[in-house]
C-alpha cells in the first residue's frame, strides 16, 4: 500500500515536473543544442523531407496540382511498374552487378593487397599502390572520356587494335553483348586500388610472430600466406562483403549513366534502379513510375541493409552499423 | 641466412611482372587520351587514338583556348563551390558531431539516430529532387550545388567517434571549470585536439565537390552555374549532337571537318585531370590515412 502511494506519488511529480525539466534541459545545454542546429536542418531538406515525400508514389503527380492536391491513386504506379518489362531488368541488373562487384572486391583486391604486402621492396610497393588508387580519384565523366578514347568505334584503341590484328571491329556503345564485362571491368578499374589498400591496413596490423612460428613447423611464405593470414584476414573480408550485401539493391549511377553514355540500345543490360528513376523524372517526365521505382527501391533496400547488418552483428558486434 | 617469413627473389619477380602489367593497365587510359590532345587532329581521324602521339599538334589546346572564358568560368564555380561547401560541410559535421559525442549530453542517443536513420532509409530521387525545386526554389542557383553534400552521415559518425576516444573528458571538465562556455570549449581546446580527422574529412569534401557533376544535372540549366565536370559532360554531349546531326545541319560537315572536335574534347579532359594528378603526390598519403581512420566503427 505505501509502496503503492509512494509510486503514484512520483508519478505525480514528473507529470508535473515533465515541461519544466524539458525546457531546464535546453537552458541548460543551449549551446549544445545550438550547435546541433544547422546538421538538423540539412537532414530536414535532405534527408527527412524526401522521407516523407515517398509517399508520392501513392499519387497520380500532377504538375499544375502540385504535391498535396495531386490525387491519390493507391498502388496503382506500382501496377504499371510491375507490369513493365522494366521492373524485372533493372531488378536483375541491379543485384547481379552487384554480386559481381563484391565477388571482385573479396577476390581480386584480397590478392592485390596481399601481393602489396609480399613484394620485397616497400617503395616499389607504395608506388604500385599509389598508381592503383589513383582512379578513385577521377569522377564517372572523366572516366567516361578514358572509357571513349578505348571503345569509340571508328577511332577507339580497342578498334586499331582489333584491326591491325585482322579482326573485325565492334561497334561498342551499340552491341550489348560485352557490355557486362565493360561495367565489371571499369568499376574494377576505379574500386580495386581502394578496396585493397583497405585489406593492406589490416594485414600490416597482423602479428609477425605467427608467421614465424608456422615457419618454424616448415611452412613455406605461401603456406603462410593461405593457412595463416588469409584465415586471419576472413573476419574483415566478411564483415565488408555484408556491408556491401547491403547495399546490394543500390548501385553508382555515374557508372551506370556515363560510361555506357546513355546509349538506348545498351539499356538492357545497363538499366539499374538509380539509372531508370533518372531518366523515368527527367527524360520521360513518368513521375508515377519513377516516384514507384524508388519507394521499391527505398524499401527492399531498407529489408536487405537490416539483414545484412544483423548477420554482421552475430559475426562481429564491432563491425555492425548499429 | 633466408628470411623464412618473406617470400623469395623469383616468386618477387613474378609478382613485380604482374604489378607493372596492372600499374600499365591503370594509367593507359590516362596516356591515350594526354597523347590524343596533342595529335594532329587529322591524324587522329585516320589512325585512331594511339598511345604514342604522331604529328605532334597544340591545335586542340588552341581550339580550347578561344573558349577559355567558358572554361575558366567552369573552374571558378568548381574552386568556389569545392572552397565554400567543403569549409561548410566540415563546420556543419563538426558542430553536429560535438554534442552527440558528449557523454554527459542528455539526448545524444536521439540526435545520433536522427543521423543514423538516413543511412538506412532514404526518400531517393524523386521527392529530394521535388523538395530542391519545388520547396526551396533552389534549381539554377549555386546552394543546389553545395547542399546536396553537407551532411554525409558516415562523417557524422567517424568524426563522432574520434572526439569520443581521442578527447580525454578531463580536458573538457577542466577547461569548464576554468570557466570556458561550451563553445569556447570547443573551438579553442577540442578542434586543435581534431586535426587529423577534420583533415581526412576536408579532404573527402573537397574530392567530392570538385568531382560532382550530378548536382548540375538535376539542377542547373544556367549555362554560368556550370562547373567543370558537368561542362565536360555539355560538351561530350555537343559533340555526339553534332557528329549524329551532320548532316542534317547545312555546312555542319564542314564545320565539323574543321572542328578539332576528337583531339578537343581529350584536352578537355586533360585540363580536368591535370589539377588532380598534380596535387595527387600531396594528399595521397591522408586519403590512405583517412581509410583507416574510416574503417573505425561510427
Amino acid at each position: 500500500m505505501a509502496e503503492m502511494q509512494r509510486a503514484s506519488g512520483t508519478e505525480i511529480t514528473t507529470v508535473r515536473r515533465q515541461k519544466p525539466a524539458l525546457l531546464k534541459e535546453l537552458a541548460k545545454n543551449k549551446v549544445l543544442y545550438l550547435m546541433l542546429l544547422p546538421g538538423l536542418l540539412v537532414l530536414l531538406v535532405n534527408n527527412y523531407l524526401p522521407m516523407f515525400g515517398i509517399v508520392i508514389a501513392f499519387k497520380d503527380y500532377n504538375y499544375a496540382k502540385g504535391f498535396w492536391k495531386s490525387d491519390w491513386v493507391g498502388f496503382n504506379n506500382f501496377e504499371y511498374l510491375f507490369n513493365s518489362k522494366a521492373a524485372f531488368l533493372i531488378t536483375r541488373n541491379t543485384i547481379l552487378y552487384n554480386v559481381a562487384f563484391i565477388v571482385i572486391a573479396a577476390t581480386v583486391a584480397v590478392v592485390l593487397a596481399i601481393i602489396f604486402n609480399e613484394l620485397l621492396n616497400r617503395r616499389i610497393s607504395k608506388f604500385y599502390q599509389s598508381v592503383m588508387f589513383l582512379p578513385y580519384f577521377f569522377s564517372w565523366v572523366v572516366i567516361s572520356y578514358l572509357v571513349f578514347a578505348l571503345l569509340s568505334s571508328d577511332m577507339g584503341f580497342v578498334n586499331k587494335i582489333l584491326i591491325s590484328n585482322g579482326m573485325q571491329p565492334v561497334e561498342w556503345y551499340v552491341d550489348p553483348r560485352f557490355w557486362p564485362l565493360i561495367i565489371i571491368l571499369v568499376n574494377t578499374w576505379k574500386w580495386t586500388g581502394y578496396d585493397s589498400i583497405i585489406y593492406l591496413a589490416a594485414i600490416i596490423g597482423f602479428d609477425k610472430s605467427l608467421y614465424e612460428a608456422a615457419a618454424v613447423d616448415g611452412a613455406s611464405r605461401f603456406q603462410q600466406i593461405t593457412k595463416v593470414m588469409v584465415p586471419m584476414l576472413m573476419p574483415v573480408i566478411t564483415v565488408l562483403t555484408l556491408i556491401k550485401v547491403g547495399r546490394i539493391f543500390f548501385t553508382d549511377f555515374g557508372l551506370f549513366f556515363n560510361i555506357p553514355r546513355n546509349s538506348g540500345p545498351l539499356y538492357d543490360v545497363t538499366n539499374v534502379i538509380e539509372t531508370y528513376v533518372f531518366r523515368a523524372l527527367r527524360q520521360t517526365g513518368d513521375i508515377g513510375m519513377a516516384s514507384a521505382a524508388g519507394f521499391y527501391q527505398a524499401v527492399v533496400g531498407f529489408i536487405v541493409v537490416m539483414t545484412a547488418n544483423y548477420i554482421v552483428r552475430k559475426i562481429d558486434k564491432d563491425s555492425s552499423l548499429f | 641466412m633466408r628470411d623464412f617469413i618473406k617470400i623469395n627473389r623469383k616468386a618477387d619477380i613474378a609478382l613485380n611482372i604482374v604489378m607493372i602489367l596492372c600499374t600499365i593497365a591503370c594509367v593507359l587510359p590516362l596516356l591515350i587520351v594526354f597523347s590524343a590532345s596533342i595529335t594532329d587532329e587529322k591524324t587522329v581521324t585516320m589512325y585512331g587514338y594511339s598511345l604514342f602521339p604522331r604529328n605532334l599538334s597544340l591545335e586542340a589546346y588552341k581550339y580550347i583556348y578561344k573558349d577559355i572564358m567558358v572554361i575558366l568560368r567552369a573552374y571558378g564555380v568548381t574552386v568556389f563551390v569545392t572552397v565554400v561547401g567543403s569549409a561548410l560541410s566540415l563546420v556543419t559535421i563538426a558542430l553536429y558531431a560535438y554534442p552527440i559525442s558528449r557523454k554527459d549530453f542528455k539526448y545524444r542517443n536521439v540526435f545520433t539516430f536522427i543521423v543514423f536513420l538516413t543511412m538506412l532509409f532514404n526518400g531517393g530521387l524523386v521527392p529530394w529532387y521535388m523538395v530542391y525545386v519545388n520547396v526551396l526554389h533552389i534549381d539554377d542557383t549555386i546552394m543546389a550545388l553545395i547542399l546536396p553534400y553537407l551532411m554525409t552521415p558516415l562523417y557524422v559518425l567517424i568524426m563522432r567517434t574520434f572526439f569520443m576516444t581521442t578527447i580525454p573528458d578531463g580536458i573538457i571538465e577542466a577547461a569548464r571549470i576554468d570557466g570556458a562556455g561550451e563553445f569556447q570549449t570547443f573551438v579553442w581546446i577540442v578542434l586543435p585536439l581534431a586535426k587529423p580527422v577534420l583533415a581526412t574529412i576536408g579532404l573527402f569534401n573537397i574530392l567530392t565537390y570538385w568531382n560532382d557533376w550530378y548536382a548540375p544535372l538535376l539542377f542547373i540549366n544556367n549555362e554560368k552555374l556550370f562547373n567543370l565536370q558537368y561542362l565536360m559532360y555539355r560538351v561530350d554531349k555537343a559533340i555526339i549532337y553534332l557528329s549524329n546531326n551532320a548532316g542534317s545541319i547545312n555546312n555542319a560537315t564542314q564545320i565539323m571537318a574543321n572542328l578539332p572536335s576528337q583531339t578537343a574534347r581529350m584536352a578537355m579532359a586533360v585540363v580536368a585531370i591535370g589539377p588532380i594528378i598534380l596535387a595527387y603526390p600531396f594528399f595521397q598519403k591522408y586519403f590512405v590515412e583517412g581509410l583507416t581512420i574510416g574503417s573505425i566503427k561510427g
